[in-house]
Parts: C-alpha cells; sequence; structure tokens
C-alpha cells in the first residue's frame, strides 16, 4: 500500500515538475522581461558563489593531486600528474562537484526565499501590483542559474588546476608552464565541450527545483525548511542523472 | 425564516455601485466556502465582511482581485467582470484597487522606499523620479513614516509594518481598497489608529473598501455597512447598530 502511494507522489511530482518547467517555456520566456532583476540574479546568484566555488575548486586540485600522486609514483609515471589531473577535473569532477556545492548554495537559498515569499503572501502582493511573479522571481533565477553555473565551472575548473599546480610542487619541482602546458596537450575538444554543455543543464536543474520547491511551499516555517531541504536533495540527484545521460549521450556521439 | 437579513436600503438607489458580487461560488476540493454569495459595494462605502475564522472572508476579497478564480457568479468591478478578463486586463483593473494583506507582506528583501515603489514601477505607468520620490513621501506622510523611507521592514515594529503597507496600498491613490484582517495582531491602541488611518485615507482619497475583519472595534469605527458571511452566503447586512440590536443568534454571538 505504501509502495503505491510512493510511486503516485513520485509520479505526480515528476508531472509537476514537468509542467513548471513547461510553464517557464511558455510564459517565462516571453516579453516583458526582467532584465534589471535577471542582471541582479546573476549577480547574487554567480558573482556571490564565486569565493566557495574558488574555495573549494582549489582545495580539490590540490587534495586530488596529494590522493593520485602515490599510485602514480608506484606505477613510475609521476610525470602524467598534470594529465591525469587536468583530463579528470575538466571532464568530470570540477563541473559535478561545482554543480553540487552551486546547489547546495543556490537551490536551498531559492527554496527557502520563494517559501517564505509565498508563505508570507509577497508573492500575490506582487501579482496585484500588476507584476506576472513567474517571470519576476521564476524565469529569473532560472536564467541566472543556467548561465552563471558554466561560467562558475570555467573559473572552479581554473582555480582547481592552479591547487593542483601548487599540490604538485610540494613534493617536486614544475614550473607553471610545463604544469599547464602538460594539462592543455592532454585535453581534446571532446573532453571539454561535453562538460561544458552539460553545466548549462546543471544549472537549469538547480533553477527549476530550487524556484518550483518554493513556490509550491506549503504554509508556516515548517513547509519552508522542507522546500529549501527538498531543492538541494533534489536537485543534486539531478545533477548525477544530467551527468549519466550527458556522458551516454557523448559516448553515442563518439566524443569520448 | 428569510436567510439574508437586509436590515437597510436607504440612500442606495443614489449611489453608484463600483463592486458588484453575484451567485459567487468557490469550493477547495469538496469544501464549499462561498456559495451563492453576494454583495454591492458602493462609491466612497466601506463594507466591512464580518464572519468567523475560516469562513471565507479572504477568498472573497482574493476572488475579487484575481488572485483565486470563482467556481462561478459574477464579480463586477467597475464595470467589468473580473474572472473573465485575460492578464493585461486585470493589471489595469488591479491598478485601481489597493489590496492590504493580514500579514502586510512587506518584501524583506528591499527598504520600505523600494516597496512604495514597486507598484509605482509595474503598473506601466510612467512616473519620473522626482514624481515617485514625491508620491513615497506623500504616502509615507499619510501614515506618519516619512522617517522610515530608507529603513528595513525587519527594522519596524508591527504597527508600523501595517501602516507601511497601509502606504503601499494607497500609493497608486486606488479607488476600492480591499483591507485582510487589517487589525489582526495588533494591540488596542495600534488598532485603533490603523482604524483612524482607514477613515482618514478614505476620506481623503474618496475610496470605496471593503474590510475583512472579526474585530468588532474594527468594525463598530470602520463601517457604512456590515456584511455577514455565514455558510458561504451572506446571511445579513445593514448598520452596524442595526447588528447590535439583533436578536439574530448568528448575529448577536458576534457581540458578547
Amino acid at each position: 500500500m505504501a509502495i503505491t502511494t510512493n510511486i503516485k507522489v513520485f509520479f505526480g511530482e515528476t508531472g509537476n515538475i514537468a509542467r513548471f518547467t513547461g510553464r517557464f517555456f511558455s510564459t517565462g520566456l516571453k516579453p516583458r522581461f526582467e532584465i534589471r532583476e535577471l542582471l541582479s540574479q546573476c549577480y547574487i546568484i554567480g558573482y556571490k558563489s564565486l569565493p566557495l566555488i574558488a574555495l573549494t575548486g582549489f582545495i580539490m586540485g590540490l587534495v586530488l593531486i596529494m590522493q593520485l600522486r602515490p599510485s602514480l609514483v608506484d606505477y613510475g609515471v609521476e610525470s602524467q600528474l598534470p594529465v591525469m589531473v587536468g583530463i579528470a577535473i575538466v571532464r568530470e569532477i570540477g563541473p559535478v562537484i561545482t554543480a553540487l556545492i552551486f546547489a547546495g548554495k543556490i537551490a536551498s537559498s531559492i527554496g527557502a526565499e520563494l517559501g517564505s515569499m509565498k508563505v508570507t503572501e509577497q508573492i500575490d502582493a506582487m501579482e496585484v501590483s500588476g507584476t506576472n511573479p513567474f517571470k519576476y522571481l521564476v524565469a529569473t533565477r532560472v536564467l541566472a542559474t543556467t548561465l552563471m553555473l558554466p561560467v562558475l565551472t570555467v573559473m572552479g575548473d581554473a582555480i582547481s588546476l592552479f591547487g593542483a599546480y601548487l599540490g604538485v610542487n610540494i613534493k617536486s619541482v614544475t614550473s607553471f608552464k610545463l604544469f599547464f602546458t602538460q594539462v592543455f596537450h592532454s585535453l581534446s575538444f571532446g573532453d571539454v565541450s561535453p562538460a561544458f554543455f552539460k553545466t548549462f543543464f546543471f544549472g537549469f536543474a538547480v533553477g527549476v527545483i530550487g524556484c518550483y520547491k518554493g513556490y509550491n511551499s506549503s504554509k508556516g516555517t515548517r513547509g519552508v525548511g522542507s522546500s529549501a531541504n527538498s531543492a538541494v536533495v533534489l536537485s543534486s540527484v539531478l545533477i548525477f542523472i544530467i551527468d549519466l545521460l550527458a556522458v551516454q549521450l557523448t559516448d553515442l556521439l563518439g566524443l569520448n | 425564516m428569510k436567510t439574508e437579513k437586509h436590515f437597510t436600503t436607504a440612500d442606495e438607489k443614489n449611489k453608484t455601485p463600483v463592486i458588484i458580487i453575484e451567485h459567487l461560488y468557490k469550493k477547495f476540493g469538496t469544501n464549499v466556502v462561498l456559495k451563492d454569495f453576494s454583495l454591492t459595494v458602493q462609491k466612497e462605502e466601506n463594507v466591512v465582511v464580518l464572519g468567523k475564522s475560516g469562513s471565507g472572508k479572504s477568498v472573497l476579497i482574493k476572488c475579487i482581485i484575481g488572485l483565486l478564480k470563482p467556481d462561478s457568479g459574477r464579480i463586477e468591478v467597475f464595470g467589468k467582470n473580473t474572472p473573465e478578463l485575460d492578464h493585461d486586463e486585470l493589471d489595469k483593473i488591479r491598478a485601481k484597487i489597493g489590496f492590504l494583506f493580514q500579514g502586510n507582506a512587506l518584501y524583506d528583501s528591499m527598504t520600505v522606499r523600494e516597496n512604495l515603489e514597486f507598484p509605482l514601477r509595474r503598473h506601466w505607468i510612467d512616473f519620473s523620479q522626482k514624481e515617485v520620490d514625491a508620491l513615497v513621501i506623500e504616502a509615507l506622510e499619510n501614515v506618519s513614516l516619512a522617517h522610515t523611507v530608507d529603513m528595513m521592514p525587519e527594522e519596524l515594529s508591527g504597527g508600523m509594518l501595517k501602516r507601511v503597507a497601509l502606504a503601499r496600498t494607497m500609493i497608486l491613490k486606488p479607488d476600492v481598497i480591499l483591507y485582510d484582517e487589517p487589525t489582526t495582531g495588533l494591540d488596542p491602541v495600534t488598532a485603533r489608529e490603523i482604524d483612524n488611518l482607514i477613515l482618514k485615507l478614505q476620506k481623503k482619497y474618496h475610496t470605496s473598501s471593503i474590510i475583512i475583519t472579526h474585530d468588532m472595534n474594527c468594525v463598530k469605527n470602520t463601517a457604512d455597512r456590515v456584511a455577514l458571511l455565514l455558510d458561504g452566503k451572506c446571511y445579513a447586512q445593514g448598520k452596524y447598530e442595526e447588528f447590535e440590536q439583533s436578536a439574530d443568534k448568528n448575529i448577536k454571538q458576534f457581540f458578547e
């Protein structure tokens, strides 16, 4: 009985998210465009996330080198450290970790913000003030997350590689030029482009789920907390699902 | 016994109706909230809709402003049936209607000034910055809070929040104002201040109002006419004194 209910809830929720996404394309992308609010959200979502992404990216690069080095030393291929780290960061770890950190920060913040606006009737107030709240609140945030995550990923990857460069130099001496020459020589179009393009989808998923959960928050502080929490959980799961699909698609297209 | 009591009819022929509600039905699932509700509001008249908690008072005014769509019935505002209007037409009507939310619904991420500017910027009306500034100050002076213009809502007390919300409601100088429990949660002194403000602003701007409340002092102070919402219907309407003297047990319970 409980399984049947859970299945119903799952499909009901999936259908609602699909409808919400459809509404984004059908009404959210039509004029009048909320350019000022979009820019404001890009600043909040993108610029203000940069320190966190930079810090985690730097640590990730550093730690990756420290973990990989012993194994590569065992096989006598320590010189291949920049190549391995470059491919790992650019193809997979950079986009996914950045997206997960981004989901933790942004999906929860959007879910809580819209959720509290909903329960305090601020969304209704917006509507009676001649504003389409879906366009003003949802469309701008979804567009901002979709546009900002790729930028943050590129920056995160760069800082991560810099962290890796410092990590390499802890136990050996490698010049900056040599390290990055090795990294970039090892990367091809098939490594960079799918990894970059999938981040648009990661960002879109974070925005849609954060907004959906907040916009449909139930009454009370518990509802707002639950919205923020489930926005992070669901968007993180979706990031992995999109990543899996992206890898399969890349494989099918022969870009691997 | 006739279920709908209409104590007073004097003067009504000489007035212009601004809101005509006829045979309004609204249900949520199986819960029928409004059941054949009818009411007319005349120009420059304050009608208080009295009713118990959960009787559908807020649903009624949300139907009037188009935040909820009634299942059937007519809501004519300035001669237009609002449930049939498209979004743009509804926005034009909404520019003439002020709505004071029960919880104030001030945007907590904006200053008092930005809260008041919001409806001015959104209703497709071109105001210069000088006009906007003048309107904001005028609205705040009306509620004696001009000094709070650059404060955040979180810095204001409950009574001040209500007055700022009232200033925002009045900023477009609407012809009709819908008040959703304007004195709920306020101490008796502040509640009386709000009652007096409602009357003062009505006199100054010649507005018509629907005031939703179960605060009998608010009813006594502000009502030109009282309508009792009971079992989804307009059970009785008349002057406050007529209600006070009524022997009907459904009416008497509000005075005990």
